[in-house]
């Protein structure tokens, strides 16, 4: 007689809580599948997803609420944090927290997200640059890097003209009532684990109440930069991090 | 309760309060700046929420997220302010969350003045955001009926999830006058099943403001369109003074004056001085703008001679009451602008005009000229100093 080991399932992989599984509309080779994938899983591990409320943006991420298994709404363009502040008003014990691309954070909406920060509004930013307009075709973004070409600057951003990249880590830091501000990139395994803690930081840092937290993540847009995949993950490591240095650029511990 | 001596703007501000609201975001701007004021004092104390905001962009748009919430929210601007808001207010609608906007109107365009107006008609009314939808516009015309309107905008904006506005002009904002506030009202202790909560216990709720397919964004469309007319068939408010409609009675007004607001107010004085010169005249006082009176006002053109319209601006409402009127008699405008408020013997004057053309009976079919100011009459220097300030 032939002993037979018992068969024991263990699931060392699967679809984070946080998210529907619904199929997304993101190119091949986006990063925002990565991204959401990174918020889910923090938000599955900090056990917060009955209370977390998402403020999806204007952009390729506007059909985020319909990825994420959680309370959502969709802002006007560049307002998700204004409206994120009225959700989070009325119902402090929530977690709540936008997503928005770099032309929506760092252009249309750049008052309200200054805004936000300077009042220290207790809520966390998923703020996704690739330093292009997506979802109309690849524009020049205020991220937009000295020189890149894009549909709206076709000879390549001249700085004498269209001005310079702005950062937005390196200005919102400045803001007092900033209290968790990084930039992490999405280029390799290794900046994705990495990516992933500066998350979970964030999100830690409001539900301890220490005030307005938010992560900036380099990511790449193979479509509208016109490069393979591959080729625009080695982009981003080679042209966007010299402009956008990694790292932590303010840790407040006290709120 | 006893009367109280309050102002207009604080005394929306107060009512506002006891019908609930728990959440106010704002932008100073003259002249509806008191109920900002009063409400960063009286929110607090009652831990309610109130928040000045960067812009009135962001004040519209912190408003809809606390809306979203399922929570009594409101803001409170003047004229330019509004146009700020337009964006977010095509937003609101198309997510069927209910907010009450405070428009205490000023002198447009542009900058225009601090002096009062009734110029955002149009904006208001027709809603100057992108897409079809249309709010409900309540137009109070003393303190006390903005203290009742407001407690009703948000009962209607509750109802049927929608935008219900207060319109006024900063005559009423900043006149102080006897009021009686209503009592407080308990707070709503659970949110609508729709609200954006949190997760907990339920499936996910979504609010979006669109829809990506031409069948959904249609469906959307056709929902906000059947609201609109539920609201048109049921809540149309208005008042009327001196208009008798009883067949045979003498005192029967043969003439309508049809003005809102202030100028309703204004107007009331000249129709009583016409009685007194014996013009059968009266007044229709919208009070919903929004749903607009067009069937009572088509049922007095039926047996009307004539109507005059006053308003504080270069003719919107107008336009609402030709088409009610619909060529059943001549329709003549009286209105003035730049934040100038029409005096009763100008009205009175235009009421005689009209009284006048309209004397023949064949001349019911003729369209009345439109004026925009008596021409034969100098500018009183009153109102001259008005204008120079800013």
């Amino acid at each position: 007689m032939i002993a037979v080991e018992p068969f024991t399932e263990q699931v060392v992989f699967q679809r984070p809580r946080a998210m529907t599984g619904a199929p997304t509309t993101y190119c091949p080779g986006c990063m925002h599948g990565v991204a959401h994938r990174l918020v889910a899983e923090a938000i599955d591990e900090l056990g917060i997803r009955e209370r977390a409320i998402l403020v999806a943006p204007v952009g390729c991420s506007v059909f985020a609420y319909n990825y994420f298994d959680i309370d959502s709404v969709v802002a006007a363009h560049g307002r998700a944090p204004a409206m994120a502040t009225g959700l989070k008003r009325v119902q402090p014990d929530k977690i709540v927290f936008t997503y928005q691309g770099d032309g929506d954070l760092a252009s249309i909406g750049i008052a309200e997200i200054l805004h936000a920060a300077g009042r220290g509004e207790n809520l966390t930013v998923i703020f996704v640059n690739n330093a292009v307009y997506g979802m109309t075709g690849g524009q020049m973004a205020p991220t937009t890097l000295p020189g890149m070409k894009t549909t709206s600057s076709p000879l390549g951003r001249d700085t004498r003209t269209m001005g310079h990249p702005i950062k937005m880590c390196e200005l919102l830091s400045q803001l007092d009532g900033a209290a968790f501000i990084a930039r992490r990139s999405l280029h390799s395994p290794a900046e994705i684990r990495k990516a992933k803690k500066a998350i979970v930081q964030a999100f830690k840092t409001q539900i301890e109440g220490r005030g307005f937290s938010m992560v900036e993540l380099l990511a790449s847009c193979p479509t509208n930069w016109d490069m393979k995949p591959v080729d625009a993950l080695k982009w981003i490591e080679t042209h966007m991090v010299p402009i956008y240095p990694l790292g932590d650029y303010k840790t407040r511990v006290e709120s | 309760m006893a009367k109280q001596l309050m102002k207009g703007n604080e005394a929306i501000a107060e009512a506002a309060i006891r019908a609930g609201v728990e959440a106010y975001f704002g932008y100073p701007i003259t002249p509806q700046t008191e109920l900002l004021e009063y409400m960063s004092k009286r929110m607090p104390e009652l831990g309610r929420v109130f928040l000045q905001a960067e812009s009135e962009v962001a004040a519209i748009n912190m408003v809809y997220g606390a809306a979203c919430a399922g929570r009594r929210v409101m803001t409170s601007s003047s004229s330019p302010g509004i146009s700020l808001m337009q964006e977010g207010l095509s937003y609101i609608a198309a997510s069927h969350v209910p907010v009450v906007i405070v428009d205490v109107m000023r002198g447009g365009p542009g900058l225009g003045n601090i002096a009062p107006s009734q110029s955002d008609y149009f904006q208001m009314v027709k809603m100057a955001g992108h897409g079809d939808y249309k709010p409900i516009v309540l137009a109070p015309a003393t303190v006390q009926e903005a203290v009742d309107l407001t407690a009703l905008a948000f009962d209607l904006a509750e109802r049927y999830r929608t935008i219900a506005t207060v319109l006024l002009d900063g005559v009423l904002g900043q006149m102080m006058e006897p009021v009686e506030l209503p009592a407080m009202r308990a707070l709503p202790t659970t949110p609508p099943a729709w609200a954006i909560t949190g997760a907990a216990g339920r499936a996910k709720n979504s609010v979006v403001p669109f829809r990506m397919q031409a069948d959904d964004l249609e469906a959307l469309n056709l929902e906000l369109q059947r609201k609109i007319a539920e609201i048109a068939r049921r809540e149309v408010r208005f008042k009327e003074y001196l208009i008798d409609t009883t067949s045979g009675s003498t005192d029967k007004a043969e003439l309508i004056v049809v003005a809102f607001g202030t100028a309703g107010r204004v107007a009331l004085s000249a129709v009583k001085a016409a009685r007194q010169k014996g013009i059968c005249v009266g007044l229709h006082r919208p009070i919903t703008l929004s749903p607009f009176p067009d069937e009572r006002l088509s049922q007095l053109a039926d047996e009307a001679r004539g109507f005059l319209v006053v308003e504080m601006n270069a003719g919107q409402m107008l336009q609402d009451v030709k088409l009610s009127v619909g060529g059943q008699a001549p329709v003549r405008f009286y209105g003035r602008t730049g934040g100038q408020v029409p005096m009763p013997d100008d009205i009175a004057l235009e009421i005689e005009k009209l009284d006048e053309m309209t004397g023949h009976p064949l001349d019911h079919k003729i369209e009345g000229p439109v004026a925009l100011r008596p021409v034969d009459r100098p500018a009183r220097r009153q109102e001259t100093s008005r204008t120079s300030r800013n």
